[in-house]
């Protein structure tokens, strides 16, 4: 069985070049190619989920079942070379299966459902009776760290450590709070985007729909951090008290802040650092105070940044302080090193003065359960919380993190194809057949993503279906009978 | 959608003695109007829902705009009869849903000018002819109850501080969506799905509903319209309905009259100073070329008639230039009479009328041409060295170009007059001769006040 086993692998894993004196079977070597991939898509990927999901309960034998509803929806195939293919679409679950094992895509997005099949678009014009258009798209949040670069001096662009991820942490407190609590989502799923960030699905049936307008809405009502790299001041808190939901998203930035953040990322201790704190504070004499007690190079007996943070709070907030604006700038400062910056498109309505849309209907974007295809180099910072030692760095799966635990999220330990196919290849003798998902290190996330996410989704799919279709036979019932 | 002819039906009976309210337009009119009316009305209409594209545009602020309707309306939507004013609101709202049902963009802009105008209008009302307009839509939002409001006093209470005033006694409870411009900027308290909209802020609540109403309309609308009514009023309604939406609304400038005439001599120095930037660009092009093609001899001499340039020191002008080129002779055989013609003294000896902003815009040169407007035809970096000639530069300059950016050309002309004059042109510009007239205007009372 070994030899079968081995001879299996030894086809999947041609590696370009290596022929002899290849390691034994058991051990993958790191990095990602589409052999690899191919073995993780024969094995791995969870397609009657992912299938189960994307019909929201259409793919039923009730009556008010719409067969062609899977069928409309768009995906998108990022191949080897980067060639892109969009507008793809599936009848079914079988179709979507074959279409990834034989064409082993690098990536998969997922688009909106249209109003008939995206493959057949042509033969709809933009007249009014028949048009191709997006009718359902999820809401969704892209949050990347790379865009909190200005913010954070332990890693840039691709990279991430445990002192800076906690960011990602306290976006998906503070957003997933106010879908839940203010908007009633309640169907929503948060994948890690297998590098450097997030990504939010909002799914229930009053999402999908909303119109662009009200999308805007929404992401206007969560946008507080504005701001490029030009304008020093991000965030601008107005009014004598804060609307409820900034007061609650401040409780969560000041706790991280305060506790974590100022120390991790030694916001004090580094007078380019710290200058670039006094520069949001609009008070001459504040700033020069504050600069002349830190050129004082003397030791404290607590940490120097929380001492000095301390410092400027009092001044900014103390009794003597009349001006709301000055004592706001502590609100200010903190959200501008932690509130979520949301991923947007900015474009100008005249009514509103800024609308920034999160993403149109028509936008795509990447499928949970992929695999990230770029290598990156794991950073080992020098005082980083926990170090981790992992040899199988590349190639990690776009996993669900649950919005409950977000704290305990490692994303250095996110399983990896290596790891993976590792795991595939030390399986017991005579075990052959399908893989039990559920026994890899997938099988948390397979199991978080059923019971916590699907299920629950499409009980609630199954109700919404059944009660149109009866208000929809009560209706043309009560037409008849006059 | 009933088409309004001139079938014998009763008048709109006089409103009763409340004041004047805002129509809903909830259904098409039985009314009675004149065909002349019917264009005229719509365009009186189409001049307010331009007035406030153009306002929101320029960023106008919500209590700016408060008074730019106000205005509007009073200038273009009274009626020599009091009791007519209403039946002019209902007569035009319907007839512009036929103009603008016919197009994806017609109907978004169409919706988005009626939707802010019935908002403002709204809030200019008094508050018994709110609550009478509220009872119209038959919203189905319940007032919370007072157990409901008191439980949440606190978080209500802190929104409306949050927005530097106080707490409402009502509040409506509404899907959130049903707000999104509350929801948007964070003015309202919203809490699993559900919004409590203060009664101050119920204008959002109705706005949304007015929209979604119309929208629908539009939608119905067209359909009529492709399917019977453009057919049946080929020969008296279709032409009017497919010209309104592209009408230039302003003076066609086809006799000046207020500035008297120009000469010659003063040409150059009036080209400097009061020309709009399209004449300008093609007036320096002449004077380098010494020739135009015809688009160019068109825009240009049709302009130079509108500012009172007479035939002969045109044709003088004309000749002058081409003959470097040209040869006089040549001149005489070949382009005078073009210029003739303009002035109507040739063939069918019509006057024609100078070109406005729209029809310069939407005009295509082609290689070696030089008509058309430069905010969209010309490539950014010779627009920018042609407005640093006209003395537009930093941040003025940048501001133009934003405008050009978003295609928002006139609007980009008129903060050129304003930055080249450094005055302010409210009305924005909508035509070369109404350029230069303001433009005139402005130096003439400077130059008399200068004088006494």
């Amino acid at each position: 069985m070994v030899r079968e086993e081995a001879e299996n692998t030894r086809e999947d894993m041609v590696i370009d070049g290596v022929e002899n004196g290849h390691k034994p079977n058991y051990e993958i070597p790191d990095g990602f190619n589409s052999n690899y991939l191919k073995t993780y898509y024969v094995n791995f990927f969870p397609y009657a989920e992912m299938h189960k999901w994307m019909s929201y309960g259409n793919d039923g034998k009730h009556p008010g079942c719409d067969a062609s509803y899977f069928g409309r929806r768009e995906f998108s195939f990022t191949l080897e070379n980067d060639i892109y293919l969009r507008f793809q679409s599936f009848k079914d679950v079988d179709d979507l299966e074959k279409a990834i094992k034989h064409q082993c895509p690098f990536k998969i997005d997922i688009g909106p459902v249209y109003s008939v099949d995206p493959k057949k678009r042509s033969a709809y014009g933009q007249s009014d009776g028949n048009v191709f258009r997006p009718v359902e798209r999820e809401l969704v949040f892209d949050i990347d760290i790379s865009d909190y670069d200005d913010v954070r001096f332990c890693c840039k662009g691709a990279d991430v450590c445990s002192a800076c991820w906690p960011l990602m942490t306290v976006a998906i407190k503070i957003i997933d709070t106010a879908l839940r609590e203010d908007f009633g989502f309640n169907h929503i799923l948060w994948v890690y985007s297998g590098r450097r960030g997030v990504h939010c699905w909002v799914c229930d049936g009053k999402a999908r729909r909303l119109d662009d307008g009200q999308r805007a809405a929404i992401v206007n009502y969560l946008h507080v951090h504005k701001g490029n790299e030009h304008s020093i001041k991000k965030v601008t808190l107005v009014g004598q008290m804060f609307h409820p939901f900034i007061g609650r998203s401040a409780e969560v930035v000041k706790e991280f802040f305060e506790e974590k953040f100022v120390l991790s990322q030694n916001l004090f201790s580094d007078e380019d650092r710290y200058e670039k704190i006094l520069e949001m504070i609009p008070d001459e004499s504040i700033t020069s105070e504050l600069r002349g007690k830190w050129q004082d190079k003397k030791r404290t007996r607590d940490d120097i940044n929380v001492v000095r943070w301390g410092q400027l709070k009092y001044l900014l907030q103390s009794g003597k302080q009349k001006m709301l604006g000055v004592r706001r700038c502590v609100e200010e400062i903190m959200f501008t090193f932690t509130y979520p910056r949301l991923d947007l498109e900015v474009f100008h309505i005249p009514i509103f003065s800024f609308i920034l849309v999160s993403k149109h209907m028509n936008h795509l974007l990447k499928a949970p359960f992929c695999i990230h295809p770029k290598t990156g180099l794991f950073n080992m910072p020098p005082f980083s919380i926990h170090a981790v030692q992992d040899t199988h760095t590349h190639g990690r799966v776009c996993v669900p993190i649950d919005p409950k635990h977000c704290e305990d999220f490692d994303p250095s330990s996110v399983p990896t194809l290596s790891r993976l196919l590792e795991e595939l290849n030390m399986r017991p003798l005579g075990s052959g057949g399908e893989i039990n998902l559920e026994n890899t290190s997938l099988g948390e996330s397979y199991r978080y993503f059923k019971s916590s996410f699907l299920h629950p989704l499409l009980k609630s799919c199954k109700e919404d279906i059944e009660n149109a279709y009866a208000a929809k036979v009560q209706q043309s019932s009560n037409s008849l009978s006059w | 959608m009933e088409i309004i002819g001139s079938r014998r039906k009763s008048f709109l009976s006089p409103a009763s003695d409340a004041a004047p309210t805002i129509p809903i337009y909830r259904s098409a009119p039985e009314l009675e109007v004149r065909l002349e009316d019917f264009e005229l009305y719509a365009v009186h209409r189409l001049r307010v829902l331009k007035g406030i594209s153009d306002a929101l545009s320029r960023g106008k602020k919500p209590n700016e705009m408060e008074n730019v309707v106000k205005e509007l309306l009073k200038v273009h939507m009274s009626h020599p009869e009091a009791s007519q004013v209403m039946s002019k609101d209902i007569i035009s709202h319907f007839v512009l849903r036929l103009v603008y049902c016919r197009e994806e963009e017609l109907r978004k802009w169409f919706l988005s000018m009626e939707t802010t105008l019935f908002r403002y209008r709204f809030l200019l009302e008094t508050s018994e002819a709110q609550i009478a307009l509220m009872a119209e839509f038959d919203l189905p939002y319940k007032i919370i109850t007072n157990a409901e409001y008191e439980n949440l006093k606190d978080k209500l209470n802190k929104v409306a501080r949050s927005m530097n005033s106080s707490a409402d006694t009502i509040y409506y409870k509404a899907p959130f969506e049903k707000v999104p411009d509350l929801v948007a900027r964070r003015e309202v308290f919203i809490m699993k799905g559900y919004a409590y909209v203060a009664r101050s802020q119920v204008v959002s609540l109705l706005v949304t509903h007015y929209r979604s109403h119309l929208s629908k309309a539009l939608i119905l609308t067209n359909r009529k319209w492709t399917s019977m009514i453009r057919e049946q009023e080929k020969d008296r309604l279709t032409p009017i309905v497919e010209a309104l939406s592209t009408s230039y609304l302003g003076p066609d400038y086809s006799q000046p009259k207020d500035f008297g005439e120009i000469s010659l001599r003063d040409i150059d120095q009036i080209a400097r100073s009061s020309f709009p930037l399209c004449m300008r660009y093609l007036f320096e092009k002449i004077k380098e070329d010494h020739h135009l093609k015809h688009g160019g001899r068109m825009q240009l001499g049709l302009f130079l008639k509108g500012v009172g340039l007479k035939l002969d020191d045109a044709l003088a002008f004309w000749k002058s230039e081409f003959s470097k080129k040209v040869g006089a002779e040549r001149f005489d055989k070949e382009y005078a009479y073009g210029i003739r013609h303009n002035y109507g003294k040739e063939g069918k000896r019509t006057d024609y009328t100078p070109y406005s902003c729209q029809k310069i815009i939407s005009s295509t040169p082609g290689v070696g041409d030089h008509h058309g407007c430069p905010y969209r035809h010309l490539r950014e970096e010779n627009l920018r060295a042609a407005l640093n000639n006209m003395g537009v530069a930093n941040r003025a300059l940048e501001d133009v170009m934003d405008k050009v950016r978003n295609k928002h050309y006139q609007l980009a002309c008129t903060l050129t007059f304003e930055a080249v004059h450094g005055a302010s042109c409210d009305q924005g510009i909508n035509h070369p001769n109404q350029y230069y007239s303001d433009s005139k205007t402005i130096l003439e009372s400077r130059n008399n006040s200068k004088g006494t």
